[in-house]
């Protein structure tokens, strides 16, 4: 059976610099899978090379039984993979209705209206702020609408790049309600986060990241109980 | 005291070439907006773009004013061909790159319309050169009236295009954010190369409405890009807002200052209010926003 996301012994960095030394991770339909690892471990750069913001030194990506490594990003959004990134990256010189609509630029345009109106029934906060330019939301609002935007594109696979980064404790709980929302709906998520209790709390399966190595993986209610996982990440 | 008869046609006329202005310098600062260049080949665009008219209307006959369907989308390509070909790919992404680039273009085409062209300064004739328009207040040149026009309906496409378009929020996306939107989709290269042929392509619009009251030679480009960088700085780099109204207070100043203090010393008011611009408000009149 093939995943909708495999990643095998994927190797990548920056200039030459290995981050992820090789790397195998999976993700099946419906499912919300963690990856967890706190700072500097590779967890972003896992995400950039995956949505093929960067080309990896090695290893395969394949989306949906179709071998992605290194495509374009263009050609991957329109395959329904999509990222909404760590500091979200939303248009901040456009209005809220137009970074919504920019969602829908590649994949999903015929149905810009009603994915448009669904989105703004997920967050109505974003409702009321469709005519203001984007860089004046507050942090969380910018959030959703990175979210949001993400969902424009009627995604077959979203991946959250740290999305409780920055926010209020309110709001971050907030935003994994979302996620459980999104994720009962059908959606198939990725989830990277450095919040490792609530991650594990939320997700199926999980996956640790340390130093660029999985070094960790299993569905999350073993992981939770794990002692060693417990002891590098939760402090007892 | 001044007399109104001799004021008011002088400020109008400087109105009349502050439009033209305005479309050259909207094509500086949308590229400047969007890829952050400072284009130095700009003004050798223009010039090519005047030789364009200047030969469709010698050699097949077509007059200026029509040659626009021709002349946009030939600097329309010609931008998006260069942009992606030459320009984008000898930057390698540094901007000082990219400034010695256009400069080497700008000293390619000019050195090559001096070779083909020779040196000397060209006009067309056209029946209506000195027809004169009465607008009840004072009588202006036909082709003028219809520069001003036109300018205004072009600034008022690209308008269009930025604000409603999806090419012109990928536009204002790519200019602002370009991670995000390679995330979404849009292809940043693609963009890139829009934004610099759109930007050119207003050049073709110009040098259309130029050429019947003006004239054409290599270094013709200078004259304009001097006054379309001081319209940027003006306005503010990357706003339109700030390129249009920069546009006619430039106009107007030359046009005044070439009434009060003689056509030679006319546009020393371009480069006063240029310095007292960097001076008191670098960040021009309008910000740095684009649209």
């Amino acid at each position: 059976m093939t995943a909708l996301l495999e990643v095998e012994a994927l190797r990548a960095g920056y200039n030459g610099v290995e981050v992820l030394r090789g790397v195998d991770l999976r993700v099946e339909t419906g499912e919300i899978v963690a990856v967890l690892g706190s700072n500097g471990v590779g967890k972003s750069t896992l995400n950039n090379n995956v949505c093929g913001l960067f080309r990896p030194y090695a290893g395969r990506v394949r989306f949906d039984g179709v071998d992605i490594t290194g495509a374009d990003p263009k050609h991957i959004v329109a395959a329904g993979l999509i990222q909404v990134p760590e500091g979200r990256r939303i248009f901040p010189n456009l209005t809220v209705r137009e970074n919504l609509e920019m969602g829908g630029y590649r994949r999903g345009r015929s149905r810009r209206a009603q994915n448009l109106e669904r989105v703004v029934t997920v967050f109505p906060r974003l409702k009321e702020r469709l005519a203001q330019t984007a860089g004046t939301l507050s942090g969380g609002e910018q959030q959703m609408l990175a979210i949001g935007r993400g969902l424009m594109a009627e995604p077959q696979l979203l991946i959250l790049d740290e999305p409780s980064l920055g926010l209020s404790p309110l709001m971050v709980e907030e935003m994994f309600n979302l996620v459980r929302r999104l994720n009962a709906d059908g959606l198939s998520i990725l989830l990277v986060e450095q919040n490792v209790v609530q991650s594990l709390e939320l997700a199926a399966r999980a996956y640790v990241i340390e130093n660029g190595r999985i070094v960790l993986s299993g569905p999350a209610a073993a992981l939770r109980e794990d002692p060693a996982l417990r002891k590098a990440y939760l402090g007892m | 005291m001044l007399e109104l008869t001799i004021l008011l046609p002088a400020l109008i006329n400087g109105l009349t070439l502050g439009a033209v202005y305005a479309l050259v310098a909207l094509g500086l600062t949308l590229i400047y907006g969007v890829l952050h260049i400072i284009n130095f080949a700009h003004g050798s665009l223009l010039m090519a773009a005047l030789y364009g008219v200047f030969f469709l209307n010698t050699g097949l006959g077509i007059d200026p004013y029509a040659a626009i369907v021709v002349m946009v989308p030939a600097l329309f390509a010609a931008g998006y061909v260069l942009q992606r070909s030459v320009i984008g790919k000898a930057s390698h992404g540094k901007d000082q790159n990219v400034l010695l680039v256009t400069l080497g273009i700008a000293i390619v085409i000019e050195n090559l319309a001096l070779a083909l062209f020779s040196a000397d300064t060209r006009t067309i004739d056209t029946p209506y050169a000195f027809e004169m328009v009465d607008l009840g207040i004072a009588f202006v040149p036909l082709p003028r009236v219809i520069a001003f026009i036109a300018a205004l309906a072009v600034t008022a496409v690209l308008w269009f295009i930025i604000a409603r378009t999806d090419l012109g929020r990928a536009i204002r996306a790519v200019a602002k954010e370009r991670q995000g939107a390679r995330l979404v989709g849009i292809d940043v290269d693609h963009i890139f190369a829009m934004s610099f042929g759109i930007g050119t392509a207003c050049l073709g619009a110009a040098a259309c409405l130029l050429l019947p009251t003006f004239y054409v030679s290599p270094g013709v480009g200078h004259v304009f890009v001097l006054i379309a960088f001081t319209v940027v700085v003006l306005g503010g780099m990357g706003s339109f807002v700030g390129a249009l109204v920069g546009g006619f207070i430039i106009g107007v100043t030359e046009s005044l200052g070439g009434l009060l203090l003689g056509e030679s010393l006319g546009q020393i008011g371009i480069f006063l209010i240029f310095i007292a611009i960097l001076l008191l408000r670098p960040t021009g009149l309008f910000g740095s926003r684009l649209s």
